[in-house]
């Protein structure tokens, strides 16, 4: 690997090399290194790009990661990746995308991930996009991301995408059975001229599903950000929607949060707010010695963390 | 040496103008320990906030000097002066969506404190530190433990002049009495380390080696605690004794 793809591989999967473990890593569309487990393969499609992952069941305290690289500028592709998520299974998943755009033409990545959580499987998936590149080209990314959760199965899932992405249009949905928990965490940066919608669907099925979602975002310079995190309550459930965001110079951001039960014993709770930095977080961390860039590059980093 | 000459804030109202402070004169020599008392509203956390450099210029006019070692402080920025050593914490904190206990306390330190540097800094302010330390400084704070995470954060900075904003507000018994013990220690262990604490607590005043008593935006009486303490247990503004019996109330 290059410089520029190891640099890539850090930001989206904090990755010096190549990992332990399950891994694939995709560059340019290409496969560049795969690694399958016992317990863990890893099958090319066949009728379309992507890859198959298949879990056993009962596979506990092993992760994989399938990170995407692009450095060619001009590049776009539709990728389709389905996880098989064996019953009893405990597994981290490491997604994510980095594009290195040093010409003019458009870079893109999109992106459909599939998962079929198995009964009482519990899954970590982390999601993280970034781009760089000192060329005009834009980079583009629009992940899709579709959970089907069986009975007592467990997602924890962080997004995060702190720079460089000039256009994003996320898509999560899930579909969560009986005793099934949810916790999505999403955290977001725009800059420059970007713009990111994130629109959300989970809904709450079977009894006793839970659902938190923390959303935090910061938009900068003349980003525009909009926000449409969706929870449906059909049974006795709990679904809890927080979504925060700090607005800096000329940035727009909309949050439309949408809570909706069908069933008298769902309970919904939805929070939202846009707000600047507070002067008084400022002068605080200046009173600690903190110059004012010091203190607000804290203030966001410690909210975004 | 904190040296305050004619010092005058004033602000516009709907009355027209207000004046907030009225000629402060006032010399603290380093090493004191010096506790600020008098009624809500009579500007002791206005002159604590123009001696930080707090004050934002569209709030009113400051006019007058304010020394700090020899150093004018007037044009100076609240980091410039928190670099030259001085430090105040908020009556009322603000507090932080995401960061941790430990996020903050590094920050004051200028460095990533180890475990038991965090454990030591906040058993100081009464705090059991294994609960705190990965607490994000958010709303789920009581306001009795924002305020003493807001101490600890003057704990944990190198600083030679410490100015504490009623620190007693919303602290629970116990947590005070531990609070006291760290003045006293502070005062005893750091001899270049001035202290000024604004508070209505007899038990703090009883500790400092001179009171000042501030009364409508002026120093109205100085001295020591056996001269002032009985002044301020008779005086009555509006009919109402301002002086704290208990800690929470
Ligand atoms: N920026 C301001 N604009 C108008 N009035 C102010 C301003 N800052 C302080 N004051 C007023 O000055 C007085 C003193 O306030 P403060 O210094 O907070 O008193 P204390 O700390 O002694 O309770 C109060 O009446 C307060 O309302
Ligand atoms: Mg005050």
């Amino acid at each position: 690997m290059n410089d520029i793809e190891k640099n890539l591989l850090l930001q989206v999967a904090d990755l010096h090399d190549v990992p332990m473990g399950a891994y694939n890593i995709r560059e340019d569309g290409a496969l560049h290194s795969r690694q399958s487990t016992e317990s863990i393969e890893i099958i090319t499609k066949k009728d379309k790009p992507g890859i198959d992952i298949r879990i056993k069941p009962g596979t506990k305290n092993e992760s994989v990661h399938i990170p995407v690289l692009i450095t060619r500028t001009g590049y776009s592709e539709m990728v389709y990746n389905d996880f098989f998520i064996g019953e009893d299974s405990d597994v981290l998943i490491v997604a994510g995308c980095g594009i290195h755009n040093g010409g003019c033409e458009t870079s893109q990545h999109d992106g459909i991930h599939t998962f079929y959580l198995g009964k009482n499987a519990r899954i970590k998936y982390v999601e993280k996009h970034y781009g760089e590149g000192s060329g005009t080209g834009e980079r583009i990314m629009n992940p899709q991301t579709v959970v089907y959760m069986e009975e007592g199965s467990y997602i924890e899932m962080e997004t995060v995408q702190i720079k460089g992405v000039d256009s994003t249009k996320r898509h999560t949905k899930i579909e969560a059975a009986a005793g099934c928990e949810i916790l999505i965490t999403e955290k977001l940066m725009t800059h420059d001229k970007q713009t990111a919608v994130s629109e959300m669907d989970v809904l709450l099925e079977g009894e006793g599903s839970r659902a938190r979602v923390i959303s935090r975002s910061v938009a900068q310079d003349e980003s525009e950000q909009t926000f449409y995190p969706r929870v449906k309550g059909m049974s006795d459930c709990f679904g809890h929607v927080q979504c925060d965001s700090i607005i800096m110079h000329n940035a727009k951001v909309r949050s439309i949060p949408e809570i909706s039960a069908n069933h008298v014993n769902a309970q919904l709770i939805h929070e939202a707010a846009i707000g600047k930095i507070a002067g008084d977080q400022l002068l605080k961390l200046m009173t600690l010695g903190l110059s004012e860039e010091e203190a607000e590059e804290r203030i966001l980093s410690g909210f975004l963390k | 040496m904190l040296e305050i000459r004619n010092l005058n804030y004033t602000v516009k109202d709907e009355r027209g103008k207000a004046d907030i402070l009225k000629n402060i004169n006032l010399d603290i020599e380093a090493g004191k320990f010096v506790v600020i008392t008098g009624p809500n509203g009579s500007g002791k956390t206005s002159l604590a906030k123009a001696i930080m450099g707090l004050i934002p210029g569209e709030s009113g006019e400051i006019t007058g000097s304010i020394k700090y070692n020899g150093q004018e402080l007037t044009g100076l920025g609240v980091t410039g002066r928190a670099r030259l050593g001085i430090s105040y914490g908020f009556q009322q904190p603000p507090r932080f969506k995401g960061m941790q206990v430990t996020d903050l306390l590094s920050i004051a330190a200028g460095k990533i404190l180890k475990r038991d540097e965090h454990c030591a800094l906040l058993s100081q302010v009464g705090l059991c530190t294994d609960d705190y330390l990965k607490r994000e400084i958010d709303t789920s704070l009581s306001g009795g433990e924002l305020k003493r995470i807001e101490i600890a954060t003057l704990l944990a900075r190198d600083v030679s002049l410490m100015i504490f904003d009623e620190p007693e507000a919303g602290i629970d018994l116990w947590s005070f009495s531990k609070l006291t013990e760290t003045f006293k220690i502070i005062h005893k262990q750091k001899k270049e380390t001035t202290i000024i604490i604004i508070s209505h607590q007899e038990r703090i005043i009883k500790l400092a080696d001179e009171i000042i008593l501030v009364s409508a935006g002026a120093i109205t009486k100085r001295g020591s605690v056996e001269e002032v303490l009985p002044l301020i247990m008779n005086e009555t503004v509006s009919d109402c004794v301002y002086l704290g019996g208990a800690v929470n109330e």
